[in-house]
């Protein structure tokens, strides 16, 4: 317990306790504040209440089979969970996936940087009081999810971006949906800020809130939009690009604040720019055309030819009772996920399973800056951080 | 298993070999990706070395993993992702040590943003790290006994 000298004489810091059951702790966060009246002097994060060990199981799965355990865990981004496994395991294998599939899956993970964006906001801003904002961010994430559900019959823990490419064909109508949601969409973010960007109250609740510079977010090794409000236009869409980012026209939003309210615009911007992103996903999809590569023995064929031809026959039923075995080695795959870099790294000693499976969660990473962020801040201020942060228990713990 | 680079190994490499030999164990390029092995007790040095360097400017750790070789030896191997924003560049350190003496320097000093990541590591698989200021559990609850990431430790648990 430590002391602190006030005018008066000595007192002692009190410890609160908030968490891991809380509603501002976005899941099972506990938070030990020590505070000085209405201030924190030191907060500790205690993590692991939804540790489930999903890397260690991954090594009793085949490198198939634990895509559907990769959904969960940034539950709130489950293909760009998957996108990085599969990434990471195409990278040992040496696979190319087709360019409809890329287009296909940076689509997809686009509506689900929105929908993660959105989930955001309205606790977020829920946290702050503005409850209204939650619903109706909830709405347009609604539209989001009938979409997910209309491609790839799921709308969450959707596995749909698998090893060479993509589960399933694209659904009959669904530019016309699509189209929906994006011509729909850019009102909303309209008046979402409407309701809260020159809000009095927003911009005395963020404004000057949870300030870390620039050099101290690297140092903490912290990415995503958190260091983008600090000035650094760090987006690995952009510096290292993958699935053929290259090939798209957006703008990577910063800001020079680098408080809470500087999180929020850079979000705010980033939803616009993902419903550009997807407008010319849209344009470059095709018809028709391939949505996984061919490589027999590793991507599954077809079901029609895998029920009329032998050799496919015997491709499948080798996959999915031995699977396949990449050479030995090792290879990382990063992607920008909604709350900052992403990375997978797998580890094959040649057989089946992988030997190591890692995920680099960006929640688990920024959280450590937390402690930095709320010192010397009201309790108040500590829910903005927490929220500000965005963090998904599910990536913290795995 | 993975291609030893030839002499025309990536210019990182070839800036820590200036600086010191000793430091560039070995270097593999596999799949786009450059990892130089470094011997362990030249790891902090290292590590110092490549974000200082204005030449490597290696500002981020993105990430640290360890794989359990057993029973390969040395049997724990580690692996640090760099990155760096102003040179657009990766690359990653590796550098392995034993089961019966599974110690390494931590790297805080270098890149604070290392705490949690090697609390995870010693964690799950019991890797001290010298100079690490606050080493303790931090997904497992405080009393758990074991480190169950290592191959040896049953996927389903011990009770």
């Amino acid at each position: 317990m430590a002391t602190v000298e006030t005018a008066v004489g000595t007192t002692k810091a009190m410890v609160l306790n908030m968490g891991p059951q809380h509603p501002s702790t976005h899941g099972v966060l506990r938070v030990m504040l020590e505070l000085d009246g209405e201030n924190v002097v030191k907060a500790v994060p205690d993590i692991g209440y939804l540790h489930t060990g999903i890397e260690k199981s991954c090594e009793d799965k085949t490198y198939s089979q634990s895509i559907t355990l990769t959904d969960r865990i940034d539950y709130l981004n489950p293909l760009g969970n998957n996108l990085v496994y599969c990434l990471a395991v195409e990278k040992l294998l040496g696979l190319e996936v087709p360019k409809r599939a890329q287009y296909i899956r940076v689509m997809m993970v686009e509506l689900q940087r929105i929908s993660s964006h959105l989930v955001w906001l309205g606790t977020h801003a829920i946290d702050m009081g503005a409850m209204s904002v939650l619903l109706y961010c909830f709405r347009e994430r609604e539209e989001i999810l009938k979409i997910f559900e209309r491609f790839t019959g799921q709308r969450m823990m959707t596995s749909y971006i698998r090893i060479g490419g993509v589960a399933l064909q694209p659904p009959a109508g669904w530019r016309d949906q699509v189209k929906r949601f994006l011509d729909m969409m850019p009102a909303r973010i309209d008046e979402y800020e409407a309701l809260l960007t020159e809000n009095r109250i927003w911009q005395g609740r963020l404004k000057g809130v949870g300030y870390l510079s620039a050099e101290t977010l690297i140092s903490l090794s912290t990415t995503g939009p958190g260091l983008r409000a600090a000035g650094v236009p760090f987006d690995n869409r952009k510096m290292f690009p993958y699935s053929s980012y290259e090939e798209f026209d957006f703008n990577v939003p910063t800001r020079t604040e680098s408080d809470c309210y500087a999180r929020y615009l850079v979000r705010v911007a980033e939803m616009r720019e993902s419903l550009k992103i997807i407008r010319q996903a849209m344009d470059k999809i095709t018809d028709d055309g391939a949505i996984k590569t061919e490589a027999p023995g590793i991507v599954p064929p077809e079901r029609e030819k895998m029920k009329t031809e032998m050799e496919a026959l015997i491709y499948h039923f080798k996959i999915f009772t031995e699977g396949f075995s990449p050479p030995p080695g090792e290879a990382f795959a990063v992607v920008e996920s909604p709350r900052g870099e992403l990375g997978c790294f797998v580890a094959s000693n040649g057989s089946p399973k992988p030997l190591r499976v890692h995920f680099r969660a960006p929640s688990f990473i920024n959280l450590q800056a937390l402690p930095f962020m709320v010192q010397g801040q009201l309790i108040a201020d500590t829910v903005a951080c927490i929220g500000t942060i965005d963090i998904v228990l599910g990536e913290v713990d795995r | 298993m993975t291609q030893l680079a030839n002499a025309n190994a990536s210019a990182v490499a070839e800036q820590l070999r200036s600086w010191n030999a000793q430091a560039v164990a070995q270097v593999i390029e596999y799949r786009g990706e450059t990892t130089i092995v470094v011997p362990p007790e030249l790891l902090l040095a290292t590590a110092k070395q490549c974000k200082e360097n204005p030449a490597l400017n290696f500002n981020l750790l993105s990430d640290t993993t360890c794989v359990d070789r057993f029973p390969v030896e040395p049997r724990f191997e580690l692996n640090y992702s760099l990155v760096s924003i102003p040179r657009r560049d990766r690359v990653r350190l590796r550098t392995s040590v034993s089961a019966q003496h599974p110690v390494v320097d931590s790297l805080m000093p270098v890149w604070p943003g290392a705490n949690w990541l090697e609390r995870e590591i010693f964690d799950l698989f019991g890797i001290r790290f010298e100079g690490h200021t606050d080493l303790r559990r931090i997904l497992l609850p405080e009393g758990f006994e074991g480190f169950p990431l290592r191959r040896d430790f049953p996927t389903e648990g011990k009770r």
